[in-house]
């Protein structure tokens, strides 16, 4: 076992589903948590407590559940803001990283919206790149088929990086949309450079950053960005919550999203006005147990420390890569080097469909992967492959388990030999 | 172990060793079915003559139990009668879909019974069922002529 700063054994006793046997006495060996994580218990009895004892609706009730409510969900808005460096007013809570997303691509090209930031039509250029998630290219298609509008975006390298190349953003660009970190490559991309370029030429940038906020420390001022989005579920969360980080001004010149209660101020029978962010962008009834699940796995992960995360995710990420290289017509999908990249490893291996990969590991070995395109269909297609599997780490995965899924490689080249 | 009931040597041997694989001439029909949940995907050809199956040829791309099923379709097809094939069709979707609750009838289903344990992975059906349902378009398609 290598030793990291972090006491894996202590933080693994944290998270309950790590005491289960799977069936047939198999342990489990977890490496799906860029898929989903696993929860702590602070986060589960948070979320127990809270239905048990303090809830009800929020932000309107006028009594002491009400109140014990809204002071719960408006306490996890500043935590999840004090977690990224951003002000409260401008933390939005959504349902996941998709809505997010979603959220800054429907203010663009809005009619209702003057603000020429936003406005958008033909002649207009999106910026995306290739090794985007499903979720960061089809919004900004649906986007450039209601407005005209052409979608644009930056190829990758051989090695699984970015490729820069000039003439992509443009001084018609007005949005870039780009991963922090990509979700199967493990790439973290070099977005204060893409945030230069794009604020040269006077366009918004936008990072999916929902493989990056639960294992980097992330400061939004220090990223330079305009909007940030992440998601509960993958930072030991609930799924159900998600967020949308946008500079206070933005959020001001930005159209309403969803229409509905809690996102009004005065409402009349042709017409309203709006709440000021970031309720306004918070229509009916949230998802209240999930943000203050999500209050509860920011003080989980604070608590660990993500700079002790980050470390522990490269120290199993280079025992990753090196203990992979030793798996014979085995094939990385990605750096295979730790510079500027996370704990997310995919591969593939030849004449062997991830699928098969997958099964026999889950079936004979507890070790559970993904296995697939992972919502990044034109990434495997930019390599010439239909899947590739993952093997993605957190703070509770040990050097233990590479092992155990290195023997199940050996073992899947067995049966397919 | 679950996993080793699912990948029976003859499923394995018919992934390495797949029989009549290849997009062959004359066809009377040709079709290409995708699953897009996992992006694996085949062309079919059937040539029919009368009421007799004389080809069924593929080419395709995914995992072992999906090329492994078009193999074996290939097998148990090619030579038969369209009604013969037709039924041990139904039978292998009847087994497919049956949650592993289904006993397969061998005197119909021949090779394919080794698929039975396929069944109990909900996920991995469409894979196995993937070819047959192409072989049962195509043969629609030929009479549709």
């Amino acid at each position: 076992m290598t030793s990291t700063s972090l006491d894996v054994e202590r933080i693994r006793k944290d998270f309950p589903v790590f005491s289960r046997e799977l069936p047939d006495g198999r342990p489990l060996v977890y490496l799906d948590s860029g898929n989903s994580s696993q929860k702590p218990n602070l986060v589960i009895e948070t979320m127990r407590e809270h239905l048990a004892l303090h809830y009800s609706n929020v932000g309107r009730a006028m009594h002491v559940l009400g109140a014990e409510s809204t002071e719960a969900y408006e306490g996890a808005r500043d935590k999840v803001a004090g977690f990224v460096g951003a002000s409260r007013d401008e933390v939005v809570f959504t349902k996941n990283a998709s809505e997010a997303l979603n959220l800054v691509a429907y203010s663009f090209g809005n009619p209702v919206n003057t603000d020429p930031r936003f406005t958008l039509g033909p002649g207009d250029e999106i910026v995306v790149t290739e090794m985007e998630h499903h979720s960061n290219i089809v919004p900004w298609q649906l986007l450039a088929q209601r407005t005209g509008a052409t979608l644009k975006w930056f190829g990758v390298t051989d090695e699984g990086r970015l490729d820069l190349a000039d003439g992509v953003i443009t001084e018609r660009t007005k949005i870039v949309s780009v991963a922090h970190q990509s979700n199967v490559l493990g790439t973290v991309n070099p977005v204060v450079e893409l945030a230069r370029r794009a604020h040269e030429v006077g366009a918004l940038i936008l990072l999916d950053a929902s493989q990056s906020v639960p294992h980097h420390p992330v400061d939004v001022a220090a990223l330079d960005a305009d909007f940030v989005a992440f998601t509960g579920h993958k930072m030991v969360g609930p799924s159900g919550i998600g967020v949308l980080w946008a500079r206070a001004e933005l959020l001001d010149a930005m159209p309403p999203f969803l229409g509905g209660g809690e996102m009004i101020e005065a409402v009349w029978m042709d017409r309203s006005t709006y709440a000021p962010a970031p309720h306004k962008f918070e229509a009916g009834t949230p998802p209240i147990v999930e943000a203050i699940g999500l209050g509860a796995a920011v003080d989980y992960l604070t608590g660990v420390g993500l700079e002790a995360i980050e470390a522990h995710e490269r120290e199993l990420t280079r025992y990753a890569l090196e203990a992979l290289r030793e798996v014979p017509r085995l094939r990385v999908i990605g750096p295979e080097t730790l510079e500027a990249r996370g704990g997310t490893v995919s591969f593939t291996m030849e004449g062997i469909h991830p699928h098969d990969v997958g099964q026999i590991l889950d079936d004979q070995f507890g070790v559970a992967v993904r296995v697939g395109h992972h919502c990044a269909r034109p990434l495997h297609l930019r390599f010439g492959i239909p899947a590739t599997t993952r093997a993605s780490f957190y703070l509770y995965n040990t050097t233990g388990e590479i092992d155990a899924l290195v023997r199940g490689l050996h073992h899947v080249q067995k049966v397919f030999a | 172990m679950i996993g080793e009931s699912m990948y029976q040597e003859l499923i394995l041997e018919h992934y390495k060793h797949p029989q009549g694989r290849g997009l062959r001439e004359p066809y009377d029909a040709e079709v290409h079915h995708v699953n897009p949940t996992c992006g694996d995907e085949i062309t079919l050809r059937v040539k029919v003559d009368g009421d007799k199956v004389l080809d069924v040829s593929y080419d395709g791309q995914g995992c072992s139990i999906s090329q492994a099923a078009a193999s074996v379709l290939h097998e148990l097809t090619t030579g038969s009668s369209v009604a013969e094939s037709l039924s041990v069709v139904d039978e292998f979707t009847r087994l497919m879909q049956g949650r592993g609750q289904v006993e397969a009838d061998e005197d119909v289903l021949g090779d394919a019974v080794a698929f039975a344990g396929v069944a109990k992975f909900p996920a991995r059906v469409k894979c196995a069922l993937l070819s047959w349902m192409a072989y049962k378009d195509a043969v629609v398609r030929s009479a549709a002529q």
